[in-house]
């Protein structure tokens, strides 16, 4: 049994009926959790060696339901074991707990789903808009934010995208 | 004419006013130091010694806008960075000129979407634009001596 | 866009800065977007008392480009392009992270002589983003004649991938499955070549700089961070490594076959600047000795898989298979699909660990593509790394850190 496979069991019986399910998908283990208990099992997981955060995301399913889907990934150094976490919410007003408490590096990541998504990480220190600027609106990568496609000026339109197209004259 | 035959041999030399003028800003162009993304590091390569710059020369780039007079937009412009490009570009005095480097800064390149400006253009006037992703030093080169005909070319009334 | 967005009222940063900032005792400053030294686009907000800060506040997304939500809208192989362009520096070691996290998703295989042919580009790619480094890194502290050394070297390797994939930069050479096209004819003699003269190049930079006392003034001390801190705030690679702690993706979960290979993590112990740089000079003569063993190890054979439905077939079949045309046709026009899934591949890149997670919802574009990347990661040791310290070593600092702003923004 590897050590991914021992600790998921072992996360199971520590946390009891809130781990909702298990996927092991191309020799990955990402255990599914409900979003009240994301913090513990961190606190969990931290004591049991996986000491560094490697990467926290979210995903947009719409227009299946529950939308959004937090996936954090967690490393360890010593055992190099890597094990997933997965948390679905939903779509009107999504809140996970911040897990800055327990790994710091969460800090910028969970700016960045916010700015991003619009997830609401409540116990962040600092919850503001990191790469967008600071009065943009919208939340770009949601699946129902457009691309901002520009229509390319090819030479059968030329003349009708020409008229459109704003030049600086100075 | 008449003037060079009296002179002689006592080193002067007559030129039309725009032709001098015209030598005197090519010959020393100063590049505001503004890389933005990969293009930027294409620029510090031709600034290296396998394709020196600065026989053209641009010794060095200056860091202050208010000393430069060529602002070379290399790399991708995105929402955020386009106020402050605006604002480096009205800081630069007369005579100035733009050189747009690479695709994403004269028309958007390969990406089409939400956080980049599609060309640099929409923002300030550009004199000269430069094709590839990133275009090669060569090909910055090309830009450059492009601009510095067009230079010697311009008329100053 | 008005300019209002650029000023900050004080009140925003009431909680990110000191109490005696807002007392008007430290000063706050500007260290604007375009600045000589802060490699890229990068914004920092520092608070000065006198000469030395009391934080630093650092503003990203001046270079924010949308890549994630591009690569959505393109299939997955053309959604490749769009990865060269995020750390560019290191354009074959993100594709072959996105690479391998396809070939994850759907089960591709990778024939032997496409993984040695990887790893050796991969390691080259190393050399030459450590070369910049160490060029633009004494630029800053103002040793101006290794940037031009350095450039040199690199533009040797320059002329490597140019020969295999046309393109100095930009190569997009790996795809999924292998490579894009088999190596070309000199491709040997040129590594051979620069295998003999590199090593010499490399005690020609350490001559300049190591012992060179004014270098060792402006960096032993400077920007120090233990191991319990650095991975507390997510350090990793050569900075996490300068601090003490042997952690290197490619030892840990070896991938594309790095676990053939003999090579030593370097680390140091004091986790300052001139450790970092220390650090990375060992890598590159590590990278050096895999790119030997990998040269000898290049088995013959195919260099892309054979698997029909990822792989478009060689236009040299086109013209007697009817069944390679309607692959050819399908892979071109809508490209191939992948089953529902979450994958996360992390590599070993110039900077740090970079990952892939890739969402695949069964239909030919990715749902969605994140890039764990590195230097977002470390920039967040900035504030920590630059309390106490002058406003001079923060330049000294950043450039330890290496960042590339191309990957923090994506």
């Amino acid at each position: 049994m590897s050590e991914a496979e021992a600790t998921l069991s072992a996360l199971k019986q520590e946390l009891e009926q809130r781990v909702l399910d298990s996927i092991e998908f191309r020799d990955q283990l990402t255990a599914v959790l409900p979003p009240e208990a994301v913090v513990e099992a961190c606190q969990f997981l931290k004591q049991r060696g996986y000491d560094l955060l490697i990467g926290l995301t979210a995903s947009d399913h719409w227009p299946e339901l529950p939308r959004f889907e937090m996936l954090y990934q967690l490393f360890s150094t010593e055992k190099n074991s890597l094990i997933g976490l997965s948390v679905r919410l939903e779509g009107e007003e999504p809140k996970v707990p911040s897990i800055e408490s327990v790994y710091r590096n969460a800090n910028w990541h969970e700016r960045e789903v916010f700015d991003m998504f619009g997830i609401d990480f409540p116990g962040h220190s600092d919850l503001r808009r990191i790469l967008m600027p600071m009065d943009w609106e919208g939340h770009p990568l949601r699946r129902d934010y457009p691309l901002g496609y520009e229509e390319v000026q090819f030479t059968f339109n030329y003349d009708e995208i020409e008229k459109r197209k704003k030049y600086a004259k100075d | 004419m008449g003037i060079e035959t009296k002179l002689g041999n006592l080193g002067a030399v007559t030129t039309s006013l725009e032709k001098a003028v015209g030598w005197s800003r090519t010959r020393a162009m100063w590049p505001l130091l503004t890389g933005l993304a990969c293009c930027a590091i294409e620029m510090m390569a031709s600034q290296a010694a396998d394709y020196d710059m600065s026989r053209f020369g641009m010794e060095l780039m200056r860091a202050s806008p208010r000393q430069s007079d060529l602002l070379i937009v290399a790399g991708r412009v995105s929402r955020k960075m386009a106020p402050v490009l605006r604002r480096l570009y009205d800081q630069m005095p007369e005579p100035k000129w733009v050189i747009a480097m690479g695709d994403c800064c004269s028309c958007g390149g390969v990406f089409n979407n939400y956080a980049i400006v599609p060309g640099v253009d929409e923002i300030m006037p550009v004199d000269v634009y430069i094709a590839g992703c990133p275009p090669r030093p060569e090909g910055l080169i090309h830009g450059i001596l492009t601009l510095h005909d067009k230079v010697m070319a311009e008329k100053l009334a | 866009m008005s300019e209002n967005q650029m000023e900050i009222s004080v009140d925003e940063l009431r909680g990110l800065v000191s109490e005696r900032a807002l007392e008007g005792e430290t000063m706050i400053l500007n260290m604007g977007p375009q600045h000589p030294s802060t490699h890229g686009v990068l914004r920092l907000i520092l608070e000065l008392d006198g000469e030395t800060v009391v934080n630093c506040v650092p503003d990203i997304g001046f270079l924010h480009t949308g890549i994630e939500k591009n690569m959505e809208a393109l299939t997955f192989e053309k959604a490749l392009v769009m990865t060269d362009r995020m750390d560019y520096l290191n354009n074959l070691g993100n594709n072959l992270c996105y690479c391998l996290a396809v070939e994850k998703l759907v089960d591709l295989d990778v024939p032997p002589r496409a993984q040695v042919a990887r790893v050796l580009l991969t390691e080259l790619t190393r050399i030459a983003s450590h070369l910049l480094w160490l060029g633009t890194h004494a630029l800053d502290l103002a040793a101006m004649s290794v940037f031009l050394y350095t450039f040199r070297e690199r533009e040797i390797l320059l002329d490597i991938f140019e020969m295999c994939s046309g393109q100095r930069m930009m190569t997009s050479y790996f795809r999924p499955g292998g490579l894009w096209r088999d190596l070309p004819q000199g491709f040997e003699q040129a590594v051979t070549q620069f295998l003999e003269l590199f090593p010499e190049r490399i005690r020609e930079y350490e001559s300049l700089l190591t012992e060179n006392p004014i270098y060792i003034e402006r960096t032993k001390g400077i920007g120090v961070i233990s191991s319990e801190e650095a991975l507390e705030i997510g350090l990793t690679g050569p900075n996490l490594r300068a601090t003490g702690i042997p952690f290197d993706m490619r030892k840990a979960r070896p991938y594309s076959g790095y676990e053939q290979f003999e090579f030593e993590v370097p680390t140091e112990t004091h986790g300052d600047v001139y450790d970092r740089y220390l650090v990375r000079m060992e890598e590159m003569r590590q990278s050096l000795r895999i790119v030997r063993q990998a040269l000898d190890k290049l088995p013959d054979g195919p260099t892309r898989s054979n698997n029909r439905k990822f792989v478009p077939p060689p236009r040299s079949e086109l013209g007697h298979s009817m069944e390679a045309v309607i692959h050819h046709f399908k892979l071109w026009t809508e490209g191939f699909s992948a089953p529902e899934g979450t994958v996360y591949v992390p590599v070993e890149s110039p900077r740090g660990v970079l990952g892939c997670f890739l969402v695949g919802d069964g239909g030919p574009k990715p749902r969605r593509v994140h890039f764990r990347t590195p230097s977002f990661a470390n920039l967040q040791a900035l504030p920590m790394l630059s309390r106490g310290h002058l406003v001079a070593d923060i330049v000294a600092i950043i450039s330890s850190l290496d960042p590339i702003i191309g990957d923090v923004d994506r």
